[in-house]
């Protein structure tokens, strides 16, 4: 029902008590205004953690070997491990329905040399898996590819930055790189989240480098992805046998960490998970205390404003007032101050967490594109507002109940 | 117009009770013009509340404008004051945030007539008054005498069966309180029933019917010379 006399009433109070609406007000828009921002620094703590991890694959797990640490079957400790072809043919017989992607990786440092230009790069020979296990983004050309690996070819896929490096402005593309003496034909650039270091690194086929370099069937890293569809527990369940069929594969004691081990993103994921469980429900709980503050507030203020107003309520009462028409006028006037100073609290909070020197400061403390959504802030400001109309009502409730000729003794 | 029997009313003390009024009788017609006089703690002011709707009695009946009041509650009595009841306070109760147009023009917003309306009316009654002039001042820009003026204009727009005033004049100096009386006493010319209460000796001459209270019973009423000069 739209009564425009009402309204008018009701914003001539508002506007007449200039002092006590922006008291009321402040409260509130301040309390959303933190709101707002705690929020907003949270997702942008969890935007850097989703970040952080987000180089390399979210399903990636790594077998990495060293020397053993513990004495085992006999054979003593010291012994460097080895990886090789068939431990990763062993991994893909014995696990194909679990596994997405598998690569193996060799490192090398390679001199490599265009022209007048050359420098040392860490070179890795792997699978054509590895583009997805290392979320490679081919900016020209292709990647490797299996056929690369059949015929042991001589080709090269090299970072942005080693172009850049070498070759400057020029085109790179199917030129030939010498590398540490072999010519090797560039077919493909590509980029990566992972940072300088990782667009400053060349892929070559595993088989290449097996080939070319030792003769061998040596790797040293197996990664894998293991299939998306598991769920977290049993991808680490998956992780930890892996492990242990590996050790008892190459004779490793079952508890010898650094002779070999599996890195499992699945476990950090599951802590990143908790961590960022953990760090949610403390939110809410300094969210819910900044919300119960300002309702605190907000009611603190009614009952002031309404003893306040006690007298003036008694004269209306007495030239005619019905006290339900003294209730809405004060509930309205309270959910229209709410409302208001909710509404500016959250656009401050969204402009400052959109300004770009916060946004500046706060990524040097681990908050990226902090951001609040907007069902969130909405949801406590109903909340407000619906505290504002109760914080309002139940004081003017007892107001207009008082008889007025007590009311008019008020001051 | 006004019609009490046996009022009696008390207020609790503690555990004690105050009797403030002794069962007053009490039979104004339509009309009239009368004061009640007493000193304070006579119950004058008790017994103006209770008329006036602002206040409920203990024991008796009332009867106003021969509708008994019992069982008001507080929507019920709102309707009636504004229906029949128009308030003078000794201290204006005017609203301070509302200027002295808008003052008078609220009680018709309560009987939920429109805007433009309203303020037209208030407006002519403000004329009445001698106050247009003064029509967009608030209160605090007015002085004692203009406010009761203001507050009488209030009291009147609704066009109410009986004026009920609680010491008018108590903070008004004389002059002032010449002009408010000679204003009530038009109002009454007019046909209006006012009902003033007092401790002015006079004050109450200027009005046509003399009501004496003490400690809570009538102890005298009669006439004025000015009723008798009519």
């Amino acid at each position: 029902m739209f009564d425009l006399d009402r309204w008018r009433e009701i914003f001539q109070s508002i506007n007449k008590n200039r002092l006590r609406s922006v008291m009321s007000g402040f409260t509130v828009a301040f309390a959303i205004l933190l709101f707002t921002l705690l929020f907003g620094v949270v997702s942008g703590l969890s935007n850097f953690f989703k970040d952080a991890f987000a180089d390399d694959a979210q399903n990636s797990m790594f077998v990495r070997v060293w020397k053993t640490t513990k004495p085992y079957k006999g054979l003593q400790l010291g012994r460097r491990i080895q990886l090789r072809n068939n431990d990763f043919d062993y991994v893909t017989d014995e696990y194909a329905s679990k596994i997405q992607y598998q690569s193996a990786r060799i490192y090398k440092n390679f001199n490599l040399k265009y022209k007048n230009n050359a420098d040392s790069y860490s070179v890795r020979a792997v699978h054509p898996d590895h583009q997805f296990l290392e979320k490679t983004v081919i900016e020209e050309g292709r990647y490797l590819n299996a056929r690369d690996l059949k015929e042991r070819s001589k080709v090269i896929v090299i970072g942005r930055l080693i172009k850049r490096d070498l070759f400057g402005e020029k085109p790179a593309l199917m030129k030939r790189l010498n590398v540490n003496g072999i010519s090797y034909l560039i077919v493909g650039i590509f980029s990566d989240d992972g940072g300088d270091n990782e667009e400053r690194l060349a892929y070559i086929p595993v088989t290449t480098a097996q080939m070319l370099y030792g003769n061998n069937d040596y790797i040293s890293q197996i990664n894998l992805g293991y299939d998306p569809n598991l769920s977290l527990d049993a991808a680490i369940t998956f992780g930890n046998r892996l492990e242990k069929d590996l050790r008892n594969k190459l004779n490793i004691h079952p508890d010898d960490q650094s002779a070999l081990s599996v890195r499992n993103m699945a476990e950090a994921n599951q802590n990143v998970g908790q961590f960022m469980f953990v760090l949610y429900f403390i939110v809410i709980i300094v969210g819910s205390g900044t919300l119960i503050a300002g309702i605190i507030g907000i009611s603190n203020i009614m009952i002031f404003v309404i003893k306040e107003r006690t007298k003036e309520f008694g004269i209306r009462k007495a030239i005619g007032a019905k006290p339900s028409s003294i209730v809405t006028m004060v509930v309205l006037e309270s959910v229209i101050i709410t409302t208001i100073a909710g509404y500016l609290g959250l656009t401050l909070g969204t402009v400052l967490l959109k300004a770009e020197w916060l946004r500046e400061v706060l990524e040097e403390y681990f908050i990226k594109d902090p951001d609040v959504s907007p069902g969130i802030v909405m949801g406590a400001t109903i909340v407000l507002i619906l505290a504002g109309l109760i914080a309002g009502y139940l004081p003017a409730k007892k107001a207009a109940n008082i008889k007025p000729i007590v009311a008019l003794r008020a001051d | 117009m006004i019609e009490i029997k046996k009022l009696h009313k008390s207020y609790p003390i503690g555990k004690d009770s105050l009797h403030v009024l002794k069962g007053i009788d009490l039979h104004i017609k339509e009309g009239e013009f009368v004061s009640i006089m007493g000193s304070s703690g006579s119950g004058k002011s008790t017994l103006l509340n209770i008329v006036g709707l602002l206040d409920v009695h203990d024991e008796g009946e009332y009867y106003l404008n021969g509708q008994l009041i019992k069982d008001m509650n507080e929507k019920k009595a709102a309707i009636l004051r504004n229906k029949f009841l128009g308030f003078v306070f000794q201290s204006f109760n005017l609203i301070s945030y509302k200027t002295a147009l808008e003052n008078v023009a609220l009680p018709l917003y309560y009987k939920g007539m429109n805007r433009k309306e309203r303020l037209k009316v208030a407006l002519e009654y403000l004329e009445k008054v001698g106050l247009k002039e003064w029509a967009n001042h608030l209160p605090n820009e007015l002085s004692g005498g203009q406010k009761q003026r203001v507050a009488i204009a209030r009291a009147l727009v609704t066009k109410p069966k009986v004026v009920l005033a609680d010491e008018p004049t108590g903070a008004l100096d004389s002059t002032t309180t010449d002009s408010v009386m000679d204003l009530l006493k038009d109002i009454n010319d007019e046909g209006m029933t006012v009902f003033v209460i007092t401790h002015e000796e006079e004050v109450a001459e200027q009005t046509k019917r003399i009501v004496r209270l003490k400690d809570g019973v009538i102890i005298s009423d009669e006439y004025t010379k000015a009723a008798k000069a009519v």
